[in-house]
C-alpha cells in the first residue's frame, strides 16, 4: 500500500498495551475502536444502533457511555445519510467511522460512498482528505435473512479512491482496525461476522511479530505444494482445507490477503513462487471477482514457474441464497478441495 | 395536526357491521396466536429467526381488511405478518422466509397481490408509487383503479427512497396508501430520536399530501381510516398517508435484547392498552360477541396455528439447482457452467 502522507495525528494508544490474552473478534474490534477514540479526539463513531445498543453484533458495546455522547451516537435510519454525513465531518477535520448494519444495507449508501468519499481528495487536489474508516459487518455464513449476508469486496475495490481490507481472527481485527482508523484515506473494513465469537490470542504490543508490513498480505501457514489464497471468514477455512490435505502429504501454504485494495502483489508472488501452484478461495460470486483480479497479479509475476492456471473457487453467480441454501453456496471444504486436485493434477495440453 | 383534509368522495362501505367486527378479532386473534408461536418456534429450532408484532395487530389486521385483493396491491416489509394473514395469503409459503427457505417467501406474489416479503428498510415504498402509476396509466380512460398499500416504520421514514416516494406520488396523483406504523422504536432508537417533526404524517403537508394520524390499536378506526384514504386514491385524488400510533411490545426480532434500550417500566406506560383486549371487551360491551364465540376464535386460532407449523416443518429445503434456475429468466452460458460444475462436485447427479 502507498505510504499515506499524513501519518496518524496522535501517538501511540493511550491505554498500556497489554499482555496477550484470549479475546473473540466482538471483543478485539471493540477494544481497538476503544483505544482509537481515547488516542484521537477526532474520531467519531456512529450509525444505526451503535450508541445505547452497543449495534447489533455489540462492537461498540460500552463506547458511548465510555466517550459520551458526542463521540459515539446513534443517527436516524439512513446509510446515505450516514456516509453523505461523515464527508462533512471528514472536511470538518473529523475522523469518522460510521458503521453500516449488514453488508447488504451499504448499498443505499453507495451513491456516497463512490460518487463522494472515494473522490473528495481527488476532486480537491488533496486538499480535502477523506480519512473514513467504515465498518462493514460482512460475509455470510450466519442463516441470515437476505442482504444480511453479502460479499461487496469486489464492488468496493473496483472504485479508484477506496481501500480495502478484511481481518480473519481476533488478533488481525485488532490491529488491522486500529491502523485502518488512524489512515488519512477512506477505508472499507469489512468484518467476517460469522467469525466474531470465534476467541483467538490477540498480541496488542505487535501486530506483525516477525516485522511484517500492516499494508501486506500475511502467511498464516507455510507450505511447499500450492498457496490457497483467502481473506476474511475464508482463511480459516482455508487453514481446515490445509490441515486435511496435509494428511494426504500435501503441504499447503495459506496466504491471508488481507487488504483487497491495494492488494499485496510481492507476497503473492513470493508465496506462489515457491509452491508454483495457487487457488483462490472467496465467497463472492465468481465472475468478476477479486479471483479474477489475484489470478491475473499472480499469472504476471509467476507465468515462467505456474505448473497450472490459478483456479478459483467461489461463490456462485447467484444472490446470495437463503439459509437452507447457504452452504452450497459457500465454498466448502470440498470444493476447495476439488480446487486444489485440479490444479495438482493439472497436464499441459 | 394541521394536515390537508381527505377529499370528499364516496366509496365509504359506511360503519362496520357485527358481522364484519366478529371477523376482525376472530382474524386478530389469529395473528396474535401465530405470532406468538412463531417466537416459540424460534425458540425451539424450527425457524432460525422472526420478526415479532406483539401489539401491531390492530394496525395490520385494520388495514390489511380494507384492500380489494382483486384490484389492489401490498408492499410489506418483514414485519407484516397480520396483514398478510388478513389477505389470505398462503401463511406455510409466508412463513418460509422465516424458515430460511426462500428469500421473500413462496406464496405467489401475484396471485395474493402481495409483493415479496422485503428486508431492506423502506426498499419497497417507491415500487408502490410505480405500481400504482400503472393503474393511472391503464385507467386513463377512467375505469376502476387499484391502490397499492406500502408499508413502513417510523424508522424507515428516514430513508431518502421514502422521502422521494412521497414526493413521486404527490406528483404523478398515484393512488398509493402510505401506511406507517410507528411502533416507537426502530431497533434501539425511539421515534423521538428517529423522526424530526415530531411525527410522520406532518411531513406529508410539505408534499401536498392528506395525512391521517390514527390510534393505531384501535382497530376500528384502522379500518375506517384505511377505507377512506382507499377511497381517496380510487377516486383519482391522489395518494394518502396514515401514520398508526402504535407499540411494538416484545423484542425488534428474536435475535434482540430490548431490555438494552428500555425498561419493563417504560414498555408498559409505552404499550397502553393491548389492542386485542381493547376489540374484545367493545364487542363485549356492545353485545356482538360472548365468552364461547372468543373460545371458539382462539381455538381456531390454535387449529390453525398447528397446521402451519407442521407445514413448514414438513418443507424441507428447496433443491439447489433453484439457485442457479430462478436467478433470470433467460440464463447465461457461465451460469449454466457454474450449476453444472455444483452438481457434480456435490454429486448431485
Ligand atoms: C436499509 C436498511 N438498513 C438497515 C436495516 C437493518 N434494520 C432492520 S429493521 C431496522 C429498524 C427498522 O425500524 P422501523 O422502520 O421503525 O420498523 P420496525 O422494525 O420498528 O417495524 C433496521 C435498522 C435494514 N433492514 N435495511
Amino acid at each position: 500500500m502507498s505510504n499515506p502522507t499524513i501519518e496518524s495525528r496522535t501517538s501511540p494508544a493511550a491505554t498500556a498495551p497489554a499482555a496477550t490474552t484470549v479475546m473473540s473478534m466482538q471483543q478485539a474490534l471493540n477494544r481497538a475502536l476503544d483505544e482509537v477514540l481515547a488516542d484521537n479526539p477526532k474520531a467519531v463513531i456512529f450509525g444505526e444502533d451503535c450508541g445505547r445498543l452497543g449495534g447489533v453484533f455489540r462492537i461498540t458495546d460500552g463506547l458511548q457511555a465510555k466517550h459520551g455522547e458526542q463521540r459515539v451516537f446513534d443517527t436516524p435510519l439512513a446509510e446515505s445519510g450516514i456516509l453523505g454525513m461523515s464527508v462533512g465531518l471528514a472536511m470538518a477535520g473529523f475522523h469518522p467511522i460510521p458503521e453500516v448494519q449488514f453488508d447488504g444495507f451499504a448499498y443505499p449508501a453507495i451513491n456516497q460512498i463512490v460518487c463522494q468519499i472515494a473522490r473528495m481528495n481527488y476532486r480537491s487536489r488533496g486538499t480535502l482528505p477523506m480519512p473514513i474508516t467504515l465498518r462493514v459487518p460482512s460475509f455470510g455464513g450466519i442463516r441470515a435473512p437476505e442482504h444480511h449476508g453479502e460479499s461487496l469486496e469486489a464492488l468496493f475495490a473496483h472504485v479508484p479512491g477506496l481501500k480495502v481490507v478484511s481481518p480473519s481472527t481476533p488478533h488481525e481485527a485488532y490491529h488491522l482496525l486500529k491502523y485502518a482508523a488512524t489512515r488519512p484515506d477512506p477505508v472499507i473494513f469489512m468484518e467476517p461476522k460469522s467469525r466474531y465469537w470465534q476467541k483467538g490470542e490477540v498480541d496488542p504490543a505487535t501486530h506483525d511479530a516477525d516485522g511484517g508490513s500492516p499494508t501486506g498480505a500475511k502467511v498464516m501457514r507455510e507450505g511447499r505444494h500450492l498457496t490457497l489464497v483467502a481473506w476474511g471468514a475464508m482463511v480459516a477455512r482455508c487453514l481446515q482445507v490445509a490441515e486435511l490435505a496435509a494428511e494426504d502429504g500435501i503441504d499447503i501454504e495459506v496466504l491471508d490477503l488481507r487488504w483487497l485494495k491495494p492488494i499485496d502483489a510481492a507476497a503473492l508472488a513470493a508465496s506462489v513462487r515457491k509452491t508454483r501452484r495457487a487457488v483462490v478461495v472467496h465467497e463472492a460470486p465468481l465472475t468478476s471477482g477479486l479471483g479474477a483480479e489475484v489470478a491475473q497479479l499472480i499469472t504476471q509475476s509467476c507465468f515462467d514457474t505456474l505448473r497450472a492456471p490459478v483456479e478459483r473457487v467461489t461463490g456462485f453467480d447467484v444472490p446470495y441464497p437463503s439459509g437452507d441454501l447457504e452452504d452450497e453456496y459457500i465454498p466448502n471444504i470440498d470444493r476447495i478441495l476439488f480446487g486444489i486436485q485440479r490444479v495438482l493434477e493439472y497436464k499441459r495440453g | 395536526m394541521d394536515t390537508l383534509p381527505l377529499a370528499v368522495s364516496g366509496g365509504d362501505a359506511g360503519p362496520l357491521t357485527p358481522a364484519e367486527l366478529r371477523e376482525l378479532y376472530t382474524l386478530m386473534v389469529a395473528v396474535r396466536h401465530l405470532d406468538t408461536s412463531a417466537i416459540a418456534w424460534q425458540r425451539q429450532g424450527i425457524i432460525p429467526g422472526y420478526a415479532p408484532e406483539l401489539g401491531q395487530e390492530a394496525a395490520q389486521v385494520g388495514s390489511g381488511y380494507a384492500v380489494d385483493t382483486t384490484r389492489d396491491f401490498v408492499f410489506p416489509t418483514y414485519r407484516e405478518m397480520g396483514v398478510a394473514r388478513t389477505m389470505g395469503v398462503d401463511m406455510v409459503g409466508y412463513m418460509s422466509t422465516h424458515k430460511a427457505t426462500w428469500h421473500g417467501g413462496l406464496y405467489n406474489p401475484l396471485e395474493s397481490r402481495l409483493a415479496p416479503i422485503q428486508a431492506v428498510v423502506a426498499g419497497s415504498v417507491l415500487h408502490a408509487v410505480g405500481w400504482a402509476h400503472g393503474q393511472t396509466l391503464e385507467n386513463s380512460d377512467g375505469g376502476t383503479t387499484g391502490v397499492a398499500l406500502t408499508y413502513f416504520g417510523d424508522g424507515a421514514s428516514s430513508q431518502g427512497d421514502v422521502h422521494e416516494a412521497l414526493n413521486f406520488a404527490a406528483v404523478m396523483k398515484a393512488p398509493v396508501v402510505f401506511f406507517v406504523q410507528n411502533n416507537g422504536w426502530a431497533i434501539s432508537v425511539p421515534t423521538e430520536r428517529q423522526v424530526a417533526g415530531g411525527s410522520v404524517a406532518a411531513r406529508a403537508a410539505g408534499y401536498g399530501m392528506p395525512a391521517l394520524q390514527i390510534d393505531g390499536d384501535d382497530v376500528v378506526a384502522v379500518v375506517e381510516a384505511t377505507r377512506r384514504a382507499f377511497a381517496h386514491a380510487r377516486a383519482g385524488n391522489g395518494p394518502v398517508l396514515i401514520e398508526a400510533m402504535t407499540y411494538r411490545r416484545g423484542p425488534h426480532s428474536t435475535s434482540d435484547d430490548p431490555g438494552r434500550y428500555r425498561s419493563l417500566d417504560e414498555e408498559r406506560d409505552g404499550a397502553g392498552e393491548d389492542p386485542l383486549e381493547r376489540l374484545r371487551k367493545r364487542l363485549l360491551a356492545d353485545g356482538i360477541a360472548d365468552e364461547a364465540f372468543f373460545a371458539e376464535a382462539l381455538a381456531a386460532a390454535k387449529a390453525e396455528e398447528e397446521h402451519i407449523r407442521n407445514g413448514i416443518q414438513a418443507l424441507g429445503s428447496r433443491p439447489g439447482t433453484e439457485m442457479f434456475d430462478l436467478v433470470f429468466q433467460e440464463t447465461t452460458p457461465a451460469l449454466q457452467a457454474q450449476a453444472a460444475n455444483w452438481r457434480e462436485e456435490s454429486e448431485h447427479v
